[in-house]
């Protein structure tokens, strides 16, 4: 379908609940969570274990897996994730060079 | 019962009547004065069997709404009341009901915003919402609140709008006048059935009202959506075209009924006036009794009376007061820092145009002030002497002020 001549023709905001719903959220992010593989307990026991990172995401981001994935086009960079990953595996990233 | 009976009842009664024979599916309302009688009535006859409708007892105002909003986004028939306060916190959801474009039928039985706290007539209420988005009708009696009602079902669906139906407070809610009751047969012809936009269906789910930015952007599937702006747009045009559609309600409803009532204004004396006098609700009843007192003292006075005041009709108003001598508006609200809001609206429906008479404005009634014919007499004869002494504009005259000048 081409966006630029497709009119949804909607009088009212109307969408259908959707992954992106609102937009690929991750431009929004200045700081970008990573993954240390080592420290995430789901890989240092190999199994689907913990995914607290993936419970707490509040933007659904986050797949379970060994280890957790995340899907940066969405992600807005909250850092949610990192605050609640209890072996200190997820660190926030400045997004730009010299950002604190 | 095949024909039309005539009974004795107040306006709120007048309200409750309407909205039965529309056959609300949904009521939801909080009671607040003078308005309560509108949804005791409505309960009573739910709970006798006589409406088939689901009455929701809320907690608050907001929630009286949003049930009314909930309702109509399935495709419900809703009808809701309030006055003053309650819409004062009813306020968010009053601005959500327009934009997601539900026909949304609401009362309002006029009374003055506190503080402090008064249970009295005045229309600052309403007046808070014009900007809301909904289509804001005023009535002048009891026949007028229930046959308003009754086209405020075929205004919202026709156009995806909210309407108020507003009628001035124990002036009208508490007055018993005679009032012609159609049969539920006519009604039943008069109103379509009830179609939201959307209808919200589980197999189908849509998030309404959903986060809009500034500009369109392609959804998930890649189909374009408008941005804020779009919608607001789209929105005002609905209210734009709704100048058509009252009018257009109004004759097919004198097809129907027998009865019409001026569709956007209303007008009385007025072809060859030189004074006219502008008021919307019972206050332009009022204001016509003050007309023809002051032709028998050879002062050639009208009126024309506001009944939509959302959207505001400015060709009408341009066409029935261009020309005039004297133009006289009495407002029962003040922006508090201006002047009265009908008058700013006509001062500039009237600005535009080269014949435009002198307009002067007046506040009257606030919080059940008594309004007298002598007092809008005097008030009348007082404008139109200044108005021979070379007058063009003066401070809103406040009717029947009693504070003391102070030394």
């Amino acid at each position: 379908m081409n966006a630029s001549t497709k009119d949804c023709g909607h009088e009212i905001a109307m969408a259908k609940p959707s992954a992106g719903e609102a937009g690929t959220t991750g431009e929004w992010r200045t700081l970008r969570p990573e993954l240390e593989r080592s420290r995430c307990l789901a890989v240092r026991q190999d199994d689907v274990v913990c995914q607290l990172c993936w419970a707490y995401c509040p933007d659904v981001c986050i797949q379970q897996a060994i280890p957790p994935t995340i899907n940066l086009g969405y992600c807005k960079g909250c850092g949610i994730c990192a605050e609640v990953c209890p072996s200190d595996a997820i660190g926030m990233v400045p997004e730009a060079p010299g950002e604190p | 019962m095949s024909d039309a009976m005539t009974s004795v009842m107040t306006g709120n009664e007048a309200a409750a009547t309407a909205a039965r024979l529309a056959r609300v599916q949904v009521v939801a309302a909080y009671p607040i004065t003078p308005q309560s009688p509108v949804v005791e009535t409505l309960s009573h006859w739910v709970e006798q069997g006589a409406l088939l409708a689901e009455f929701v007892r809320v907690e608050s105002e907001h929630s009286a709404l949003s049930v009314c909003i909930a309702a109509a986004s399935v495709g419900a028939r809703v009808f809701t009341a309030t006055s003053a306060n309650g819409l004062a916190y009813m306020n968010e959801q009053v601005w959500w009901a327009a934009g997601a474009r539900l026909p949304v039928v609401m009362c309002c039985a006029n009374r003055a915003m506190a503080a402090p706290w008064n249970v009295l007539n005045d229309q600052q209420d309403s007046m808070s919402v014009r900007d809301a988005g909904w289509v804001q009708l005023y009535c002048r009696d009891n026949q007028e609140i229930l046959d308003t009602t009754l086209q405020a079902y075929r205004i919202a669906n026709t156009l995806n709008l909210p309407v108020l139906v507003c009628y001035d407070g124990f002036l009208l809610s508490h007055t018993v006048m005679p009032v012609t009751v159609p049969t539920q047969t006519k009604v039943d012809g008069f109103l379509p059935s009830t179609q939201a936009l959307p209808i919200i269906d589980p197999n189908d789910p849509r998030n309404v009202g959903q986060v809009t930015l500034a500009d369109p952007r392609p959804n998930a599937e890649g189909v374009l959506c408008h941005g804020y702006m779009e919608l607001r747009a789209l929105h005002h045009q609905a209210l734009e075209r709704a100048l058509q559609v009252i009018p257009e309600v109004d004759s097919v409803f004198a097809g129907t009924f027998g009865r019409h009532w001026g569709g956007l204004t209303w007008k009385h004396l007025l072809d060859d006036a030189e004074i006219v006098l502008v008021a919307a609700g019972s206050l332009g009843m009022e204001l016509t009794v003050v007309a023809e007192a002051l032709r028998r003292e050879g002062l050639r006075t009208g009126v024309l009376g506001i009944r939509a005041y959302r959207p505001f009709p400015g060709d009408a108003i341009r066409a029935a007061l261009g020309g005039r001598r004297l133009v006289i508006v009495f407002d029962k609200a003040i922006s508090y820092g201006h002047e009265g809001p009908i008058c700013s609206d006509v001062r500039a429906a009237l600005s535009v145009d080269t014949a435009a008479p002198i307009v002067f404005g007046a506040v009257a009634g606030l919080g059940g002030r008594e309004i007298t014919v002598e007092q809008l007499l005097a008030a009348v004869r007082k404008a139109h002497a200044d108005c021979c002494a070379g007058m063009r504009r003066r401070p809103t005259e406040w009717i029947n002020l009693k504070l003391q000048a102070t030394a």
